[in-house]
């Protein structure tokens, strides 16, 4: 029981971050009608975003140790980050903290570099063949992976949590179980709660306001929207941008879990187009559930037990669901009719 | 418009006159060019470094890159010389190699079969590369090696671990200076008894291809010979990414130690969320929960970061060594680059300069001659103490290096520290060790 | 059966020309060596069969790198068992790559636009998945497969020793080069590559009949209007599928080639990269067009061993002519775009072509030629680049 359950968390915990990265691809995709190939960089941007962040509030003065020399001569340099000279414990608490605050730096970078992508390149792709739109971003992806890998190197880089929430968390005694039967490691299950929050707000934004209901409109059709006076192109302008944002922060807040690189987001694309696809497309709602239904099922395709009985099962779980749910359900869990279909 | 007619010199022609069967006959064609694929004619010889500089191990070939450039100086007269001061081989005079001037041609593996041997194919074909060296994986290493095998040219394998490279895959073109997972595991093994006593369970996750399983193997069997028990082995895909569904499973499996059987990014990986989900804090069957990380890289910890602190692995050298040729090779390297060098450049570096020695002591650059030389070569202060090519595998035997994560690192260079530097006799194995068993060196072939 | 117009003859017999002369034409550009000549004959068959699917009915595969492994491993494992002739190896890699693009393409086939694309694409990664893996035993994973010593090879094993036996052509060994002085330049004339060369004449030879076919037609009336076509009562499942695997067998051919130059079959071969390269080679060139997929492969290959190759040192020495001052300066910044950073040229030369040159290279040129000579309104209509 506790096993199942550990697998249930760790699948909605994978499912967070697959529903995340689906729905800003979903926003743009399945809504604009862009095959948008750069939505993993997107993700990887995020991710850089912290990492840049972290650098900034972990610079160091660096001074030069007058006796203590490096084994190839030049004096060792003593390290000292500025924020701790200046701050003292607040300066502290900001490096600790840096990987949820770096979201006030990811959020107006990412919206910018989303309304900039729409703006300078992706708006004159609208009435373009898909082929075409898959050759630009995919262009546009590998100069943005190989901007970051020229500044930040290709290693993994390491992003630590806050340190309150690097343990675990007893997730059993929250929901009444025994105490340590189930725990869990706080940071991911703040990610759930984060992925939760991010969903729910984009979900709210499109259903309740006004600017929602133009985009929903604009959506199923885009033309009698535009004849009735209302300029639905700096709409999708900034429905671009907050696809990006939904990225961007998804990134950076997956930072602690995955350590970032430059090529995170590739790994991430192929992934983020087959959820969107099961999910259906243009159907915000069919992302977030085949998020989580492909974490569920991965997390247990993966047990022990499992793989056992069917080898290597893990590795293609996500692609045989996809098939299985793409032959019986022609549009995917809730995909509307005519949408990318031809 | 002067024709010539080279009988394939890019490779090993064995075609008889019978048709369609390939058979051991001489060819009746004109007399080939060359002695030997790619003989150097001019007054230099060229080099080929076949490195990752695309992909997930971009930092590691680009470490090895350097470290090439600067055996090259090295090898050429400039610079401080390095570790041909150390080295206990005088062949070599820092007037080239063969006194023709070394040069150089670089190339992308990317980390795949494919496109390493297409990129050693073009120096070989195209820049006339007398050897091919680098490389960061094992697949990569053994898919080359094949080739030069064919092609008749010298493969000095950069970083590569399988058993497989010099055991059922070993090629008699190919020399391999790096070590590997049996001698990991030969070298952990004393020290883990020592840290975390003899009844242990182990819980193995492995990279689900050939490297990881012969690591795997390799441990089990050590560790197992300790008296640990081995409680599972669960595969995981390459570049998971996220491990925690491999990872939740060891929480209630009753095991007291985990051991990652991965690389690079992987390990990277794995090893920063093992640590967050508390393995290590953990208390089972009464002991402290233990994780090790059987091959270890300084790049690799630098990508953990504060994960690996205080958790055992093994590896081919480290910068931090005091030897008389670690020092110098990490001060000429220091000097010019500004950091330490990782073990991938060591190992890189160490190749180029066997190579040219090899050369230089068969008078030739005969890849028949220079297999001679380093055939049962024997030398030493190159980082690693007494080392001998065993002529039987191509394999180096030294020491091996176990290392710990580092509690205080004063840099981020300094992620690790040395804790036992294990002798040669230690993870020495017979030739015909079932591990290894299965491969046949062959021939050496010149080409042409 | 359609014949050939004086245009299209015309065109093949180019076609053909280029080809053959291709290590004379392609030597001063440092791509005359055997293994990017044989690369670009093999990618560029492997492209124009992706385009037969892809450019006339629009069905846009993500997973033909699929058939390509499987040719490979086909190739290499007849290899292994039968002979080292390349000739059953090549028939095996065009029938079993034929067969999985049947299998793969019957179930596909059943979904049209995005959700084809990701049915293929969930195809292929399972493949690869698998390949990498759990099939090592029949594949040889991470390392690929090759031969070995001890195979059995039942109709020419007999008798060999010492080393590993070669690839060839009833006795003719692929790698076997001619070299030649030219100009100053050394030309390489390789076994390997003609028979490349002969196979890629005859793919575009069979591409261009079935462009100008009434199949051919059809297959374009798919891609305009599927609807209509069930409307009128025409089944346009069977010429989809006849195309899918008329493609199939075209990467199945082009990885037997792979493997009959180089007899090593690797994982990463079906890798989801390997299938967008296709994608993308077309694109470039321009779908839909005879000559576009070639173009777009060559281009890609190229960049990938040139620029790849070129490091510091080399550029440094290029710009020898510069002064200090303003050459390290410009061989830092030139440094990003090649070596370790060719990935970044080959993602600007994507953007600048799509968005300059909308249509791909041979729209390009067609654009370029229309500028030179203005007025003139007989460019072929035929060969529009794909919508």
């Amino acid at each position: 029981m506790d096993a199942f359950l550990l697998q249930v968390l760790n699948g909605l915990d994978k499912g967070s971050a697959y529903a995340l990265i689906a729905l800003g691809l979903t926003l743009i995709f399945g809504t604009l009608g862009v095959v948008n190939f750069a939505h993993g960089a997107l993700f990887m941007l995020g991710a850089f975003c912290a990492v840049a962040f972290d650098k900034v509030v972990t610079a160091e003065r660096v001074l030069l140790d007058p006796i203590k020399k490096t084994p190839w001569g030049t004096p060792l340099e003593v390290r000292v980050p500025y924020a701790k000279v200046w701050f003292g414990d607040a300066g502290e608490w900001l490096i600790d903290y840096s990987v949820p605050i770096s979201l006030a730096l990811a959020v107006p970078v990412m919206m910018l570099i989303g309304v900039a992508m729409e703006r300078g390149l992706i708006r004159h792709f609208y009435k373009r063949p898909h082929a075409d739109q898959i050759l630009v971003t995919f262009g546009l992806a590998i100069v943005l992976q190989e901007l970051v890998k020229a500044g930040f190197g290709a290693n993994p880089i390491p992003m630590p949590a806050p340190s309150s929430y690097q343990g675990m968390a007893d997730f059993g005694a929250l929901i009444g179980m025994e105490p340590n039967t189930v725990v869990y490691p706080t940071w991911r299950l703040v990610y759930f709660l984060f992925a939760a929050a991010i969903i729910g707000a984009v979900f709210a934004f499109l259903q309740f306001t006004t600017f929602g209901m133009v985009v929903r409109a604009g959506m199923a059709d885009r033309e009698t929207v535009g004849l009735l006076g209302i300029d639905i192109d700096r709409r999708f302008t900034f429905m671009f941008g907050l696809a990006a944002v939904v990225a961007g922060a998804a990134g950076a807040m997956y930072s602690p879990i995955l350590s970032p690189d430059y090529h995170m987001g590739m790994d991430f694309l192929v992934l983020s187009f087959v959820v969107v696809v099961v999910g259906g497309m243009g159907s915000l709602g069919g992302a977030v559930a085949a998020g989580f239904l492909l974490g569920i099922l991965q997390s247990f395709a993966s047990m022990n037990e499992v793989k056992q009985i069917l080898p290597g099962i893990d590795q293609i779980i996500i692609y045989l669901v996809a098939v299985a749910i793409l032959l019986t359900r022609p549009r995917g869990l809730m995909g509307r009719k005519g949408v990318m279909e031809s | 418009m002067s024709d010539k007619l080279i009988v394939s010199r890019r490779g090993l022609l064995k075609t008889g006159a019978a048709a369609g069967v390939g058979l051991a006959a001489p060819m009746v064609f004109s007399r080939p060019a060359w002695a030997y694929t790619n003989e150097p004619k001019g007054k230099s010889v060229i080099f080929g470094f076949n490195v990752p500089q695309t992909g997930a191990y971009a930092d590691e070939g680009a470490d090895e890159l350097r470290a090439y450039q600067l055996a090259v100086e090295h090898l050429n007269g400039e610079g401080d010389g390095g570790m041909l001061n150390t080295f206990s081989s005088k062949a070599l005079k820092g007037n080239g190699v063969l006194g023709k001037k070394v040069e150089y041609v670089t190339g992308d593996t990317q980390t795949k079969s494919d496109a390493a041997r297409a990129s050693a194919k073009r120096m070989i074909e195209k820049d006339g590369a007398i050897m091919i060296t680098g490389g960061s994986s094992s697949g990569v290493a053994i898919a080359v090696q094949g080739l030069c095998q064919e092609a008749g040219v010298i493969f000095m394998a950069g970083l590569t671990h399988s058993n497989d490279t010099t055991g059922k895959d070993k090629k008699a073109n190919g020399f391999r200076h790096f070590f590997n997972a049996y001698m990991s595991g030969a070298a952990l093994a004393p020290v883990l008894k020592a840290n975390y006593g003899s009844d242990r369970k182990a819980y193995h996750l492995t990279a689900d291809y050939t490297w990881g399983w012969t690591q795997e193997e390799s441990i089990a069997a050590a560790t197992e010979a300790l008296g640990w028990e081995t409680v599972a082995k669960v595969r995981t895909p390459l570049g998971a990414g996220d491990f925690s569904q491999y990872l939740t499973p060891v929480l209630n499996s009753g095991a007291d130690v985990l051991i990652l059987n991965h690389y690079g990014r992987d390990m990277v990986n794995s090893l920063t969320q093992a640590v967050q989900f508390g393995l290590r804090d953990k208390i089972v069957n009464g002991k402290k929960f233990e994780i090790v990380v059987p091959l270890y890289s300084r790049l690799m910890a630098q990508g953990a970061g504060d994960a690996v602190k205080g958790i055992f692995g093994s590896t081919n050298w480290h910068w931090s060594l005091q030897d008389e040729g670690s020092k110098a090779f990490v001060k000429s390297f220091g000097q010019k680059y500004g950091f330490p060098p990782s073990q991938a450049a060591h190992t890189c570096y160490v190749q180029a300069l066997l190579y040219a020695d090899a050369c230089e002591r068969a008078g030739t650059f005969n890849p028949c001659g220079v297999v001679e030389a380093l055939e049962g070569f024997e030398f030493d202060g190159m980082g690693n103490g007494p080392t001998l090519y065993r002529a039987d595998d191509h394999q180096c035997f030294k020491s091996v290096l176990v290392v710990k994560g580092k509690e205080n690192p004063t840099s981020e260079f300094d992620r690790l520290e040395v804790v036992d530097q294990v002798p040669a006799e230690q993870v020495t194995y017979p030739p015909d060790h079932p591990m290894f068993a299965g491969g046949d060196l062959g021939k050496c072939n010149p080409g042409a | 059966m359609t014949n050939l117009n004086a245009a299209d003859r015309l065109l093949l017999l180019l076609f053909a020309v280029a080809v053959l002369a291709g290590p004379v034409i392609l030597a001063p550009f440092g791509a005359g060596y055997p293994d990017l000549l044989q690369k670009f004959a093999i990618y560029g068959l492997f492209a124009i069969g992706f385009n037969i699917l892809f450019g006339l009915t629009g069905y846009l595969s993500f997973g033909h790198a699929a058939f390509l492994g499987v040719g490979s491993y086909a190739a290499v494992w007849a290899f292994k068992l039968l002979s080292m002739n390349v000739l059953p190896a090549i028939v095996f890699a065009v029938l079993l790559g034929g067969l999985f693009a049947l299998l793969i393409g019957y179930v596909s086939l059943r979904r049209s636009g995005i959700y084809f694309s990701i049915l293929t694409l969930a195809f292929a990664q399972m493949s690869y998945n698998m390949a990498y893996s759990v099939l090592t035993p029949l594949t040889n994973g991470e390392t690929g497969l090759q031969i070995a010593l001890d195979d059995p090879r039942i109709l020419d094993g007999a008798g060999q020793s010492g080393g590993l036996p070669l690839t060839n052509l009833f006795g003719l060994p692929m790698n076997q080069t001619w070299e030649s002085e030219l100009l100053g330049m050394t030309v390489q004339f390789n076994v390997g590559f003609y028979l490349c060369a002969a196979v890629l004449i005859l793919g575009f030879y069979a591409a261009l009949r079935i462009f100008r076919s009434p199949f051919g037609l059809m297959l374009r009336a798919l891609k305009s209007n599927q609807n209509r076509l069930n409307y009128t009562g025409v089944n346009t499942r069977p010429y989809a599928l006849a195309a899918f695997v008329i493609s199939g067998m075209y990467a199945g051919l082009a990885g037997g080639l792979l493997a009959a130059t180089d007899p090593l079959a690797g994982a990463e071969r079906m890798q989801w990269t390997a299938s967008g390269e296709v994608v993308l080679m077309t694109i470039l060139g321009g779908a839909g067009t005879l000559l576009g997929p070639v173009l777009g492969a060559g281009m890609i290959k190229y960049f990938e061993a040139i620029l790849s190759a070129i490091n510091k040192a080399e550029l440094s020495d290029l710009l020898s002519f510069l002064p200090d001052a303003l050459r390290e300066p410009l061989v830092s910044v030139l440094a990003l775009f090649v070596g370790e950073g060719w990935h970044l040229t080959l993602g600007v030369i994507f953007m600048a072509i799509v968005i300059f040159l909308p249509g791909g290279l041979v729209e390009g040129a067609r654009r370029a030629m229309r500028l030179f000579s203005r007025g003139a309104s007989d460019a072929p209509s035929e060969e529009r680049p794909a919508k």
